[in-house]
């Protein structure tokens, strides 16, 4: 893509700032997220909640599943290639998607490389657990950055762990000495000149969303506080009681995040949250959070 | 809710342009204004309309931004502060929120008279980016920013169109709205800014060309730093 191309790329992500991306595997969901104030969708054939149940081998969705999906709502249309699986992401840019999440909630297809996303025209999101995986992923031409978190847990543990250390890093490196700078993103596996862009902006120079394991108003609100610019949620929502009702008090919640009256007003009576997974209880093959790096 | 509302002689129009902050991207236009010297700030909460000259309803998500000015009770302040002097922008899906009509849906706060279609091109690998030379502005050409971009069909009486391409209008104004379907606070260019500012009784610096050779994409970050 050429450089007026990741430009626009950047500023769609821009444009979400604030927002909730609900997760979506029909076209009657769709329009309920879009209806309760989503600023995009994910289209997926299966929520994380149900890939982590059903194991075996995660594939990008059927392309006329999510063509069914972009042709009944007008917001964006999201959808997961496999890590590394340029292929994948070939077929999501012909059909004219708006984003590809180059996802680790599908079984990665390389375990070595990521996809060279400067070769799309298209917008990549991309997971990350601290800023050397994040400015990996935007050197290889992600457009938006999310954390990874834990997905399907309706956990929110990992993605806090996962902001707090992008956070730190960022830190760490804006007070540092320049000459200091080379052996930090030696260290850290971090592109040079980003490392110093980042020093610059005391920020990644993307937007970061939160994603993996969001299941409550006061989730979203907790990773906007911790300098997120807006929020996935992913099995949270229709892994719930009261989908439409939950959809809509995170998307208040999210807006609001820095007033307790309002997050508290989103948070009434909501009915059951998705059932909640112990990271601890989880045999250490089946996180996902560990694929790619 | 309304503290203004109980004394409705006293006009409440003040020096500052406030950017409405529930969704979208509110940063990069309290950047270009403050580069131009004005007093600008995000408006959240029902108090912070107290002393607007102006409000820009910015780009995000029109669906978003709408069910939010709903169930926050925001529209009606929107509509009482503009019938007492505040005067309007909306850019992308702020026009959206304005517009009189919407192709196939109900509108939303309606206060211009024209007809906007959302989502006009299609998916983001038909956003793009061009520029075009817009006497009222600028006398030098504007960069223009279209990303997932609404088309303005139709403007009415009173609508003034300051720009058409080719099948659509992508910017246009009445005496007390400016509305683009594209993104000036995306670019380097002040222009609009300064016009809406103009617009808004204000009178902000002038000196600066319509350039502001300092701008770049990451601009907006400063407003949103985490360390």
């Amino acid at each position: 893509m050429d450089a007026k191309r990741y430009e626009l790329n950047v500023q769609l992500a821009q444009m979400l700032k604030g927002g909730v991306i609900m997760d979506v595997t029909n076209v009657e969901q769709a329009k309920i997220a879009e209806e309760a104030g989503a600023v995009a969708v994910m289209a997926l054939e299966r929520v994380p909640a149900d890939i982590r149940r059903d194991g075996g081998v995660a594939r990008m969705s059927d392309p006329a599943m999510i063509a069914a999906i972009k042709k009944a709502v007008s917001v964006p249309v999201m959808a997961k290639a496999r890590i590394g699986h340029f292929v994948e992401a070939q077929i999501l840019e012909a059909l004219k998607i708006d984003y590809i999440d180059e996802s680790e909630v599908l079984t990665p297809a390389d375990e070595e490389c990521h996809i060279d996303k400067t070769r799309f025209s298209i917008p990549f999101v991309c997971g990350a657990r601290n800023l050397g995986e994040a400015l990996r992923r935007i050197a290889e031409g992600a457009a938006m950055i999310r954390t990874k978190g834990e997905a399907g847990t309706g956990n929110v543990v990992e993605a806090v762990r996962h902001m707090r250390t992008v956070n730190r890093e960022i830190r760490q490196l804006v007070s540092m000495p320049v000459e200091e700078v080379t052996g930090f993103a030696k260290s850290n596996g971090i592109p040079y000149e980003l490392a110093l862009k980042v020093k610059e902006l005391g920020r990644l120079p993307v937007v970061n969303f939160a994603a993996g394991g969001i299941a409550t108003p006061a989730d979203a609100a907790l990773m906007m506080q911790l300098g997120c610019d807006g929020v996935f949620v992913g099995s949270g929502i229709f892994k719930s009681a009261t989908p439409a009702v939950r959809a809509r008090a995170i998307v208040k919640a999210t807006a609001y995040f820095n007033d307790p009256a309002k997050v508290l007003e989103a948070s009434m009576g909501l009915g059951e949250a998705m059932a909640g997974l112990e990271i601890a209880a989880i045999p250490k093959e089946q996180l996902l959070a560990g694929r790619g790096w | 809710m309304s503290r203004a509302g109980a004394n409705p002689s006293h006009s409440t129009v003040g020096n500052a342009i406030g950017v409405l902050d529930l969704q979208g991207d509110v940063f990069e236009h309290l950047d270009h204004l403050q580069r131009l010297g004005i007093d600008a700030r995000p408006v959240k909460q029902i108090e912070d309309f107290d002393g607007l000259a102006g409000l820009i309803l910015p780009g995000g998500e029109s669906t978003c931004l709408a069910r939010l000015l709903r169930i926050f009770d925001i529209e009606p302040v929107i509509v009482r502060k503009y019938h007492e002097g505040m005067k309007l922008w909306g850019t992308c899906a702020g026009a959206i929120l304005l517009a009189g009509s919407l192709t196939g849906e109900a509108p939303h706060l309606g206060l211009i008279d024209i007809e906007v279609q959302r989502n006009g091109f299609g998916s983001q690998l038909d956003s793009f980016a061009c520029e075009a030379l817009i006497p009222k502005i600028s006398s030098e050409p504007v960069p223009l920013t279209f990303i997932r971009a609404p088309k303005i069909l139709h403007a009415g009486e009173g609508v003034e169109v300051l720009l058409r391409i080719e099948d659509f209008i992508a910017a246009a104004e009445s005496a007390d709205i400016l509305v683009t379907a594209f993104h000036p606070e995306l670019t380097g260019c002040l222009a609009f800014h300064r016009y809406f500012a103009a617009k808004c009784g204000l009178r902000p610096r002038t000196e600066e060309a319509a350039f502001d050779p300092s701008w770049n994409m990451t601009s907006w970050t400063r407003h949103a730093r985490v360390a």
